[in-house]
């Protein structure tokens, strides 16, 4: 159908994107590459030089990294166990007739709309400090000992604060899944008599898998590069108990001036990501072709 | 008798729902009640709803930081970074639904796969290159940036919303005689502008509230409110009052536009595998 002339057209109007998405990828990225193996401080501008994988052997056995690594995944994983779970749990039920179906949606999907420092400050000062937040006011009328919960429980507070942002993403997208259901296989397994569990087991979760991996894939792109939340919480603390993967080449970089080091931080962070991305890519890709 | 057993199971689900909502929904709303507390009142939870009413705080937001300055900062650069990322991605993703070529499904995935890049893999030579060229703390600055970081998502959107635009239509008007122009401003347009409008919303709801470039790039100048708000993270005495305040003005505006898209941000966001 396309002419030569149109296939022309089509590549000048595309050409402006793909440049600028090309210099904006491959320009900081081989940058980043670069610094990696330089040693490079802002402050000592002159000790500077090529120094092969010294960066990152400082980083990799520093045990702020290994540490870093590790909170890193546990808030991935915690953050995407609660909102899978419970976003699941959440479109079941506001997939059934309830009054007020309209209002009590927009109540539950008002959190992702919330900016990341607004939610975390809000959290930290208002819900969970120890003397003037709710929660302390809860375990004060319960008989109990306020907890200081981002002194005591800094990741699990952050990973709480976290999933809270991203459990209305879950819902909502898990949700608009669970209304594509057909309407006649539904009614067809409850007249076959089946219970929930088979139902749910047998009908709705493989009708769900698809949304499911999607929702599991785009959170982790997104959490893996938490950082407002533990900069206006925590700070990474107390210690590294806080500090993920970002937040380390952030201090790295924006506090300690290391820039070789940073970017090696980077550049692991890089691959990290990357191996995420190649299966979000093949189901996406996947959906291109339908 | 089933009509009455499917009311009692409806009224059971219906309450069930709403202690679950009012629950998530409840740091909001609390947000949102304290905002109207003098501080002393704040804090005063078990008193909560005794003590008086005002609107003091909003004002002392505004008179102590200039609260509005960096509300306008926030509006100019997510509004000015969508407009920047439209004027680049309509062409593009025009050219993609209409005049595909073989090589137009790896561009597409290439440009995904820009988005899978984690910001902190090139914060230091953004931040390098952008204090060479003294862009830190400039409101044009943040703008490209969130620009490039939000352009593989509004060509996605639109791609899926040009697509649903049916070609036969286009050929039944040049049948008609329509000029290449008529075309354009009585039959293209017309279908296209309510997917541009719901990718305008959703790429500035995302620039927004965007806290990892805001945070990195900008000091007191240019900060937006992602930035504003971040420094009652060291505040001296009581402020939770002042903290609602603002943060209540910081979200109003984004939960309205937010409620109003929900659809196309399910659609937006899992780049259309999910619609």
């Amino acid at each position: 159908m396309a002419t030569r002339q149109t296939r022309t057209l089509a590549r000048f109007m595309m050409a402006p994107s793909v440049i600028i998405l090309f210099v904006w990828m491959i320009v900081p990225l081989v940058l980043t590459l670069w610094y990696s193996f330089q040693r490079y401080n802002l402050q000592h501008p002159d000790r500077a030089g090529f120094v092969w994988f010294r960066n990152y052997y400082f980083f990799l056995t520093d045990p702020a990294f290994v540490q870093a690594i590790g909170n890193t995944l546990i808030l991935v994983v915690g953050v995407l166990l609660i909102t899978v779970i419970g976003g699941v749990l959440l479109a079941l039920l506001l997939d059934q007739p309830i009054w007020g179906q309209g209002i009590v949606r927009l109540l539950v999907i008002a959190p992702f709309f919330v900016m990341p420092t607004v939610s975390a400050l809000v959290w930290k000062n208002m819900l969970m400090h120890p003397q003037y937040g709710i929660f302390a006011w809860l375990a004060q009328l319960f008989g109990q000992r306020p907890i200081p919960w981002l002194q005591d429980f800094p990741l699990f507070s952050v990973t709480l604060i976290t999933a809270w942002e991203w459990l209305p993403f879950a819902t909502l997208i898990l949700l608009t899944a669970l209304q594509s259901l057909d309407e006649d296989q539904k009614e067809a397994s409850e007249m076959d008599g089946a219970n929930f569990v088979n139902r749910f087991i047998y009908i709705i979760l493989p009708h769900l898998a698809r949304a499911i991996t999607v929702v599991i894939l785009i959170e982790t792109i997104f959490l893996l590069g938490i950082f407002a939340e533990i900069y206006v919480t925590t700070q990474g603390g107390p210690g590294y108990a806080s500090t993920n993967l970002p937040f380390l080449v952030y201090v790295q970089a924006l506090l300690n001036f290391d820039v070789g080091g940073a970017s090696a931080g980077g550049v692991i962070a890089v691959i990290l990501a990357n191996i995420v991305a190649i299966f979000l890519i093949r189901i996406v890709g996947k959906n291109l072709d339908a | 008798m089933a009509r009455a057993a499917s009311t009692q199971r409806k009224v059971t689900v219906t309450i069930v729902a709403w202690v679950v909502a009012l629950v998530i929904f409840f740091p909001i709303l609390w947000t949102v009640l304290t905002s109207f507390k003098s501080e002393g009142d704040a804090i005063n939870i078990s008193h909560f709803f005794q003590t008086p009413w005002s609107i003091e705080s909003y004002f002392e937001v505004q008179s102590r930081s200039d609260y509005f300055r960096h509300f306008f900062n926030s509006v100019i650069i997510s509004v000015g970074s969508t407009l920047l990322a439209l004027l680049f991605s309509i062409p593009a993703a025009w050219s993609m639904a209409f005049a595909p070529t073989s090589r137009t499904r790896d561009i597409m995935m290439w440009m995904l796969s820009t988005k899978m890049m984690p910001a902190v893999g090139v914060l230091v030579p953004i931040y390098l290159i952008f204090k060479t060229l003294g862009l830190l703390d400039n409101a044009w600055g943040l703008m490209i940036v969130l620009m490039l970081m939000n352009l593989p998502i509004v060509i996605w959107m639109l791609y899926t919303y040009f697509k649903e635009i049916p070609v036969d239509i286009l050929e039944a008007a040049r049948m008609d005689g329509a000029t290449l122009g008529k075309e354009l401003v009585y039959v293209l347009v017309p279908m296209a502008v309510p997917g541009i409008a719901s990718t305008l919303l959703l790429n500035i709801i995302l620039a927004w509230n965007e806290a990892f470039w805001t945070l990195n790039l900008t000091a007191a100048n240019a900060a937006p409110l992602t930035a504003f708000i971040a420094s009652y993270s060291s505040p001296e005495g009581l402020f939770w009052a002042k903290l609602s305040a603002a943060s209540t003005l910081a979200i109003a505006p984004i939960l309205v536009l937010g409620w109003i898209s929900q659809k196309q941000l399910v659609r937006g966001l899992t780049f259309g595998a999910v619609k």
